[in-house]
């Protein structure tokens, strides 16, 4: 049976609670959040590295980024050679009123020229400040972060795997295995050569190791 | 000559009292409220912890224009403000603070006084609500005074149980009186007492009058700027009254530890935990109906209130 009454007491023990915890509120504009990596604040360009390709303004879903260029002719070095054509970016934009964040256009950039900056704080009164040019994308270079590391309980990157496969003392006697025969037989006898990165092999229902090319 | 000035000396210092206490208060339940719900309250105003936030409210309350609804009734309506906190000053005169002579004006009949004057202020409400012409005015001003007939009785029920134990009225004579032994035969009255006097300040749990849900805000509805300002520090100026009597009249006012030196500490050290208290069953507790809020003084207070007044004669016969 309760006692009447309780349910009284209950609500002040709950309010005594919190007010004895410390308080998880962070001072925002004091105190800058703790973003998570791969943050996705904002479009980086890095012009240099741009060849007018237009991948990533065809891609983008709603058609935010725009590119203007003409084509430059680069004069023959050596005689009998033809002369080149060179395409040179002179606008560059991307409206970030209309950016969805979705980061095709990134993914999508052969040439690595556009990267995540978890820089977020650029409101703007004015929605046409909202298209950020070129140099404004170059600048937001400086913000953007080195690559994260590896997450730890993550597959290593299959880089890594193909690499210590062929790299390691052993591999002559075990590497051939993994290529013929990936899933059924290879567990037991492979697990020497991809021991080294990761320790979840055992498992191993992905067949993982024979994954590399 | 001297009386003149002890007099003037006693009323600044009552003034003081008047115009600080509700203050503290106000920042107590800005920042204690703030944390119960995990939150961290005003952080800016004054630099450290928002300390200064009610001063920039008073500020900004000052700035705002002062409006009176075309169809009110303009002397009542202008006058409630005034009305509703008035006596509340009146009351801290007669409040002891500490043992002796530290009280603004000793009266014989002090308990009385007070709760005469006390149930002036709820006037106020009832002026601002019938003369705001507005008919969420009106129906806070009704709800006004319907709490206001519900909880007068149990609250003078409850306090003329601590007169008859004491066998005076004087305030300063009920603590002069005091044992710590009536913590425990009085605490019937001193619950129903604390709990019938939060519901004539309008305070949640009891805030049905102002409940801005259903009413937008009852009687202050129309009120703006200073006025409405004023009507805020009622509030919590009613909140220190009445955290005060409780601690004079149930928890023994100065009595303590080197209650000669330190009993206006005391008094002040038992007013704040009772306004914290206030404060904290605020927090925690969500609006009552307006028919739990009835029933709880009819079927509730007033039967516990006679049963403690049924203990009290008992214990003063035998």
């Amino acid at each position: 049976m309760q006692i009447p009454g309780s349910g009284l007491a209950k609500g002040l023990v709950v309010t005594w609670r919190h007010l004895t915890k410390r308080s998880v509120t962070r001072q925002y504009p004091d105190e800058p959040p703790p973003l998570p990596p791969r943050s996705r604040g904002v479009i980086a360009l890095l012009e240099e590295n741009c060849t007018v390709c237009m991948l990533c303004a065809r891609e983008c879903p709603d058609w935010c980024i725009y590119i203007d260029s003409h084509k430059e002719t680069v004069p023959a070095t050596e005689p009998g050679a033809r002369d080149r054509q060179r395409n040179v970016l002179d606008r560059f934009a991307i409206d970030f009123s209309l950016c969805m964040y979705c980061g095709i256009c990134i993914e999508v950039c052969p040439f690595d020229a556009l990267f995540w900056s978890p820089e977020f704080e650029y409101a703007e009164l004015d929605i046409r400040d909202l298209t950020h040019e070129r140099d404004r994308l170059r600048d937001w270079m400086w913000t953007v972060p080195p690559p994260p590391g590896h997450d730890p309980a993550a597959e290593s990157p299959r880089e890594l795997t193909t690499a210590t496969a062929a790299a390691e003392p052993s591999a002559p006697a075990a590497s051939p295995p993994p290529a013929a025969s990936p899933p059924p037989s290879s567990p037991p006898p492979t697990s020497p050569p991809p021991a080294s990165p990761p320790p979840a092999s055992p498992p191993s229902p992905s067949g993982e190791p024979g994954s590399g090319r | 000559m001297n009386d003149a000035v002890e007099v003037a000396l006693r009323l600044a210092g009552v003034l003081a009292a008047f115009l600080l206490l509700p203050l503290v208060v106000g920042q107590m339940e800005h920042k204690a409220m703030a944390h119960m719900q995990a939150r961290l309250g005003p952080m800016y105003a004054g630099g450290f912890h928002g300390w200064a936030q009610l001063i920039a409210d008073g500020v900004k309350f000052v700035q705002k224009e002062n409006v009176v609804p075309g169809g009110a009734d303009r002397v009542v309506f202008q006058l409630a403000p005034a009305v509703a906190l008035i006596p509340y000053l009146i009351v801290l005169i007669v409040i002891p603070l500490g043992p002796g002579d530290l009280v603004g004006q000793s009266l014989d009949i002090g308990l009385f006084f007070v709760l005469a004057v006390m149930s002036v202020g709820v006037l106020g409400t009832l002026m601002a609500g019938w003369a705001s012409a507005n008919k969420y005015s009106l129906l806070g001003g009704l709800r006004t005074a319907a709490q206001l007939m519900a909880y007068e009785l149990p609250m003078i029920l409850a306090a003329s149980s601590v007169a008859m134990a004491a066998g005076t009225l004087s305030l300063t004579g009920i603590v002069e009186e005091w044992r710590p032994s009536w913590l425990i035969w009085q605490l019937i009255g001193g619950l129903v007492f604390f709990v019938a006097g939060l519901a004539e300040l309008q305070r949640p749990p009891f805030d049905m009058p102002v409940a801005d849900s259903e009413i937008i805000f009852g009687a202050y509805t129309e009120y703006t700027g200073l006025r409405f300002a004023l009507f805020l520090l009622a509030e919590y100026a009613g909140i220190v009254v009445l955290s005060a009597l409780t601690a004079v009249l149930f928890l023994g006012g100065w009595k303590g530890p080197f209650d000669d030196q330190l009993g206006w500490l005391w008094t002040l050290v038992k007013t704040m935990l009772l306004a914290f208290v206030v404060i904290w069953a605020r927090v925690s507790y969500p609006r009552l109906r307006e028919d739990q809020l009835q029933k709880l003084a009819w079927a509730g207070l007033i039967p516990l209130a006679l049963l403690q007044l049924a203990i009290t004669g008992l214990v003063r016969v035998l």
